[in-house]
């Protein structure tokens, strides 16, 4: 029995605070709502408002099949790109390149696509996949090679590749990969790259792929020694280096990945979802995958679950904002203000009188230091 | 494909310039001034040894509370008569002063995050933009379709022909003063921040207090409260630039109108090395590589330059800025190192 | 006439002046802290224009006690009297505007800013509008410095500056805020002899206009060289008090140091074989690029432990991490069986069977949020069998740690829990644990017991001396002069980046080793010597002795 109670307890020490913090956002989110309801349309001060907007969101992720596929679909790119911002934290890296690296992944994929249009799914699917993970890696190598070799901090120039990344696609949009007589620019739809579906409407195989990382990033972080590496390397690169470790390699190396994740995320959104790029194409996966990763604690499992979370908000807003009338940006809002219950954790957890449970950041999840140019041996 | 003859091209590029050399420094001016704004902010804060990365969020802050408190003072005290220089009116000042008031607000949450509760600054800085983006985009939703009466924007100044046309120095002068008073003010910024910066008290204390607060502390200087008030401050910084794209560049909000301007600003920081005068040289720099495309395209020279210019895609220009700050951060045009203290959490050392 | 006898009211001028109003009086300081007393009814006493020397060991609570005074921590029992008249001190700032200043060990310079801008901030002179007026300020520095004899440029940007000049810097910090006590916490720990001598001369200056000095040390001569009285301070509490004419280097070593019973472990007999670590003119160099290890050379034999005495900070350190390869070595050789190993990094020393234990086990022996049973392995994880290819074997590591924790008696409750709960006396059993378990060639330990308990400190004592017993070459770093001669079999001494003395352990004496420690062998009437013949040229180096 003590077993179950420890087990409990443990459970009970990790998922405290960000449930926690999901349950004051939401509260505070309420708030929000109450307080501008008078500006929605057709309502006038109203403070019964949440609840109708809280159970148009749950409806809208859950209710419904199609709600439930929408959810997976959502947070199926979340969860490949906070797997890899999440391997970041662990090595003591702060990649906030994903949106940039999602991008190139997009791209790349839609590139390969048109290339091997009229092959068979057989070829173009995994060759595309491919092309966007290659593609991420590399918008992930630049910085991880930039850092170990110069220090340069991989937190301003993931920032910067963010934007080239972005000039990077209106250009090829619209130019080399501009679907011919168009009226807006477009690339050729994907073909027979698009990603098939398997499940509701929209449930593309990109789901599948995600949640199979988990198992395999969950087994890379804490049953390899390159994953023991990363860890310790985030944790103590002075000890890791006597050790023999190689901090500069594993800098590299963690960096390619947490890019090759969220290319890939990008790829399948693009073969799974839109089948096609335009020059607008936008997208919040990049930063929501951020706060899902830190949710989810750095942790596989938890940020498998923090992306379903996201996912469902992100599926759920819609049919909020038809049904209740509260625009969809609730959800920024509501993310903002997890992260400022996380990462305020020492002044929560004295509010709330929490024991034992585990610092949320600020240990070994998360390092970011300075732009400082600090030299790695 | 046919040799380009690259001295030539060098030499009609310097004549198109210099030609173009009015509207380029006058589209610079215009699009530089929100970085340089953010920029000069971001040096107000991490001088002090505050890392912050939410200009962005600042900035787009500061711009929906100066539209919608313009919008809020036209319905109650009406738009009132634009003075003839800059268009004054009341609601446009009422908005200005809320924005400024927004900023520091918003810099006053990441100054907590930062110094007392001791967060990763970045964190902070990343909450600050997302917080940003989900409040404007929120309200902005519920509100613009009630369609309301913006309270317009300020105008830029008149320069009389004689003044913008004189030999040397005219171009220079119509850059710089035809502008509307945020841009000005900028300017008045930049100067005032480098003399204090350097020449007083508080520029000292401050750029102690970033490079090695402990040894301030020891001859009695309060870092805390020192980084409180710099932050705080930084922010009405950062809210003129926001208050600059809802009020002078256009006369309304948009949707996450400040489209990475933040951003550029940090970089243009870096660049500048931390200076308020190198911040925004390092803005006006990255703007007029914007203002050189535009200047393409209104333009266009008909000759080789033209067609080599017309072979040159316009995101580049985009990007430029941006693979600039990754070049010198690379340390392959000499490095740029910000102030030692920079980002670290502090703890002061007495107590009980 | 009658007899009357002669009054006797002595004449005015025979009448014994009040004895003066102390500038400074600490009475009954105590202050505590988690598990230790650093200042235990501290009583301190220091006249105007006097230079009073703190003498003791580190850790004795020296700091702690000018801490206090600066206002940067409060007494939790005591009063501080300030010419007589009760004071309660908030603050650094506060400690200023009453005419106390520190000069810290570890600078407190802004390396980007001049030496004008450091020595003004916190007290600028501005005019209006918070401008400075630098040229005000540029004037009074110039003035004290003339008057001091310094050589100063206001404008020289302090990273520029040699240490010796930057300490000056600090010095004029003090008296441009109108100083009436100075505190120097160790100023010659960073100097040259020259420079040592130099700081003397503005020392008995700045005494002779009236101000009072207090002179924290570990350094025996140069107490004796320089004050006019010397307090000792030993674990927190006075010791005793001293005039300089009246007491010698053996009476303040026999102080400083006192007599412990240690639990004694029996060391037997050592059979030293061949020479396995050889050292010849190491030359290293620190963090902030300055030479600390200044030519170092000795042998240690398989089968002996050699160990190095010496206060922490005389390079001892930085001997050790350039001989493991955790840092550069600027010149000379390492030898490791014959073959030289210096530019080795760690891991090719550890394949050649080197072990060690770091004075830093935070920093380079253990991962504190790994587990016990990770921390176990860390030096074997990517080998059979903890690891198959790139996959790991858990239940090998487990195992492993369950044996190791029995056999090194690691107090906790499970292999699984991270190593940063653990006391510091069995988060070293861990290093030990791990860095022991195999045949070693050469065993290099740096302050090994430090923090630690009593029955942990027998216990890696006697790992020690097995190692010995199996042939392995021992090299023993320790600011603890009892574990030194508890364990060692010969003895040498460290001092300002060389060796100085080494002799047989058996036949050491503490009082003597503990002298060379604290002068290296340099005594105080060479020092005054030196002071007298001015600073120019005239130096006998530190760390030879006298001829």
């Amino acid at each position: 029995m003590t077993g179950l109670r420890n087990a409990l307890r443990q459970i009970w020490a990790t998922m405290a605070l960000p449930l926690l913090a999901i349950v004051m956002a939401l509260v505070a989110g309420a708030v929000v709502i109450i307080l501008s309801s008078a500006l929605v349309p057709g309502h006038g001060f109203d403070p019964g408002l949440p609840l109708t907007a809280y159970k148009a969101l749950f409806e809208g992720s859950l209710g419904t099949d199609n709600a439930r596929v929408e959810t997976l679909v959502q947070a199926a790119p979340l969860l490949l790109a906070a797997l890899g911002i999440g391997l970041g934290f662990k090595a003591g890296l702060f990649n906030i390149g994903a949106q940039g690296q999602f991008l190139m992944g997009a791209i790349a994929a839609v590139a390969a696509a048109g290339a091997l249009k009229g092959d068979g799914a057989l070829v173009a699917i995994p060759l595309s996949l491919l092309a966007g993970c290659a593609a991420g890696a590399a918008w992930g190598l630049i910085p991880g090679f930039l850092k170990a070799v110069s220090g340069a901090h991989e937190v301003v120039t993931t920032i910067m590749l963010n934007f080239i990344a972005l000039a990077l696609l209106s250009f090829l949009v619209s130019g080399p990969l501009r679907l011919p007589k168009s009226p807006q620019p477009v690339t050729a739809p994907v073909s027979d790259a698009a990603l098939p579906i398997f499940i509701g409407r929209d449930g593309h195989i990109g789901i599948i792929l995600a949640f199979l990382a988990v198992p395999v990033v969950w087994f890379l972080l804490f049953r390899t020694t390159r994953g023991f590496e990363i860890r310790a390397v985030g944790a103590n690169p002075d000890a890791s280096r006597y050790a023999g470790m190689k901090p500069r390699r594993l800098i590299i190396l963690t960096m390619t990945v947490a890019g090759l994740f969220a290319g890939l995320a990008g790829a399948g959104n693009i073969l799974g979802i839109n089948h096609q790029m335009s020059a607008t194409f936008s997208t919040t996966v990049g930063f929501d995958a951020i706060t899902v990763a830190l949710l989810g604690r750095s942790h596989p499992i938890g940020i498998m679950l923090a992306a379903l979370l996201f996912g469902g908000m992100r599926a759920g807003a819609a049919l909020m904002q038809i049904k209740a009338g509260v625009p969809v940006e609730l959800v920024d809002v509501v993310q903002s203000i997890i992260l400022l219950f996380l990462v305020a954790s020492p002044i929560v957890r004295r509010l709330f009188r929490l024991r034992g449970v585990k610092a949320s950041l600020g240990t070994t999840d998360t390092m970011a230091r300075t732009y400082g140019n600090e030299v790695i041996r | 494909m046919t040799e380009i003859p690259v001295l030539g091209l060098v030499i009609q590029f310097g004549a198109f310039i210099l030609d173009q050399l009015p509207f380029i420094a006058h589209a610079a001016v215009a699009v530089a001034i929100p970085i340089a704004l953010a920029a000069m902010c971001g040096v107000m804060c991490e001088r002090s040894g505050v890392v912050n990365i939410g200009l962005e969020g600042i900035m787009l802050t500061a711009a929906f509370v100066a539209w919608i408190a313009g919008t809020v003072a036209v319905a109650t005290f009406g738009s009132g008569t634009p003075t003839p220089v800059f268009g004054i009116t009341l609601p446009l000042l009422i908005g200005l002063v809320a924005a400024i008031l927004a900023g520091m607000a918003m810099s006053a949450i990441h100054a907590w995050l930062a110094i007392t509760v001791r967060a990763d600054q970045i964190i902070s800085g990343v909450i600050i933009n997302i917080a940003a983006v989900g409040m404007t985009g929120y309200l902005n939703t519920l509100i613009s379709k009630q369609s309301p009466v913006g309270a317009g924007g300020f105008t830029p100044l008149q320069l009389p022909a004689s003044v913008s046309d004189l030999p040397v120095v005219g171009w220079l002068i119509n850059a710089i003063f035809a502008q509307g008073p945020i841009a000005i003010s900028a300017f008045v910024v930049m100067i005032v921040l480098q003399i204090y910066l350097f020449r007083t008290r508080w520029g000292l204390r401050t750029r102690a207090v970033g490079e090695h607060p402990r040894a301030a502390e020891t001859v009695g200087i309060n870092v805390v409260r020192l980084r409180y008030r710099n932050v705080i401050l930084s922010g009405a910084v950062a809210a003129l630039g926001g208050a600059y794209l809802s009020m002078e560049l256009t006369t309304s909000f948009q949707a996450n109108m400040t489209a990475g301007r933040g951003f550029i600003g940090l970089a243009a920081m870096i660049v500048g090395r931390w200076s308020p005068v190198g911040a925004f040289g390092a803005a006006l720099l990255f703007a007029s590589s914007k203002a050189i495309s535009q200047a393409i395209i209104f333009a266009a020279p008909a000759n080789d330059l033209g067609k080599f210019l017309a072979s040159i895609p316009s995101q580049l220009y985009d990007a430029l800025p941006y693979l600039v700050t990754i070049i010198i951060l690379a340390g392959l045009i000499g490095r740029s190192i910000p102030p030692a203290a920079d980002g670290q959490p502090y703890e002061r050392e007495a107590a009980t | 006439m009658t007899n009357v006898p002669p009054t006797t009211i002595a004449p005015p001028e025979e009448v014994p002046p009040p004895p003066p109003v102390p500038a400074l009086e600490m009475r009954g300081i105590t202050k505590r802290y988690p598990g230790v007393v650093a200042n235990d009814r501290i009583d301190l006493d220091v006249k105007p224009g006097e230079i009073h020397a703190l003498l003791g060991e580190n850790g004795a609570g020296k700091t702690t006690l000018m801490n206090i005074l600066y206002g940067l921590a409060r007494p939790d029992e005591g009063e501080i009297l300030l010419d007589g008249k009760v004071v309660d001190i908030a603050g650094p700032s506060d400690a200023i505007a009453r005419g106390i200043s520190m000069v810290h060990q570890h600078f407190m310079l802004v390396p980007v800013l001049s030496v004008a801008e450091n020595i003004i901030l916190g007290e600028e002179i501005t005019r209006a509008g918070g401008f400075l007026d630098r040229a005000a300020a540029r004037d009074r520095i110039a003035k004290l410095a003339e008057q001091f004899g310094f050589d100063v440029d206001p404008d020289a940007q302090v990273a520029k500056l040699s240490v010796g000049q930057q300490q000056r810097v600090e010095i004029l910090k003090a008296l441009y805020r109108d100083t009436r006590i100075l505190v120097l916490d160790e100023p010659t720990a960073v100097l040259t002899p020259q420079e040592t001598d130099e700081i003397f001369l503005l020392l008995r200056r700045l005494a002779e206009s009236g101000r009072s000095i207090i002179f924290i040390s570990h350094k025996l001569y140069e107490v004796l060289a320089i004050a006019d009285r010397i307090t000792v301070i030993r674990r927190g509490r006075v010791v005793g008090e001293r005039l300089p004419k009246a007491t010698t280097e053996d009476d303040l070593a026999e102080l400083m140091v006192g007599r412990e019973v240690m639990l004694s472990v029996d060391r037997g007999e050592s059979h030293p074989g061949a020479v396995v670590l050889a050292i010849d003119d190491l030359r290293v160099k620190d963090d902030r690029g300055r030479e600390v290890v200044r030519g170092v050379s000795l042998q240690v034999r398989a089968g002996e432990i050699l160990g190095i005495a010496g206060v922490a900070g005389n390079g001892q350190d930085e001997l050790v991490e350039a001989i493991i390869g955790l840092r550069n070595v600027s010149g000379g050789t390492v030898t490791l069986a014959g073959q030289d190993v210096t530019s080795a990094a760690p891991r090719q020393m550890h394949d050649r069977g080197v072990a060690y234990v770091p004075a830093d086990r935070h920093r380079y022996g253990l991962i504190l949020s790994f587990s016990i049973a990770d921390n176990l392995v860390l030096n074997r994880y990517n080998r059979p069998p903890f690891a198959r290819g790139i996959v790991r074997n858990d239940a090998a590591v487990l195992e492993e740690a369950t044996r190791a924790i029995g056999q090194y008696d690691i107090r906790t409750p499970s292999a699984t829990i991270p190593a940063g709960t653990l006391s510091g006396g069995n988060q070293q059993k861990v290093v030990v644990a791990r860095e022991f378990d195999r045949d070693l060639t050469l065993l290099v330990l740096d302050q090994p017991t430090r923090g630690l308990d009593v029955g942990s400190i027998e216990f890696i004592h006697r790992q020690i001396i097995a190692k010995r017993n199996a042939s392995t070459a021992v090299l023993l770093v320790s600011a603890e002069l009892d574990e030194i001669l508890e364990v060692s079999d010969r003895i040498a001494v460290m001092y300002g980046g060389r060796l100085v003395g080494e002799m047989d352990a058996r036949t050491a004496d503490k009082n003597e080793v503990g002298l060379v420690m604290a002068t290296g062998g340099r005594t105080a009437q060479a020092s005054r010597g030196a002071a007298e013949d001015g600073a120019a040229g005239v130096s006998t180096g530190s760390g030879e002795p006298p001829a």
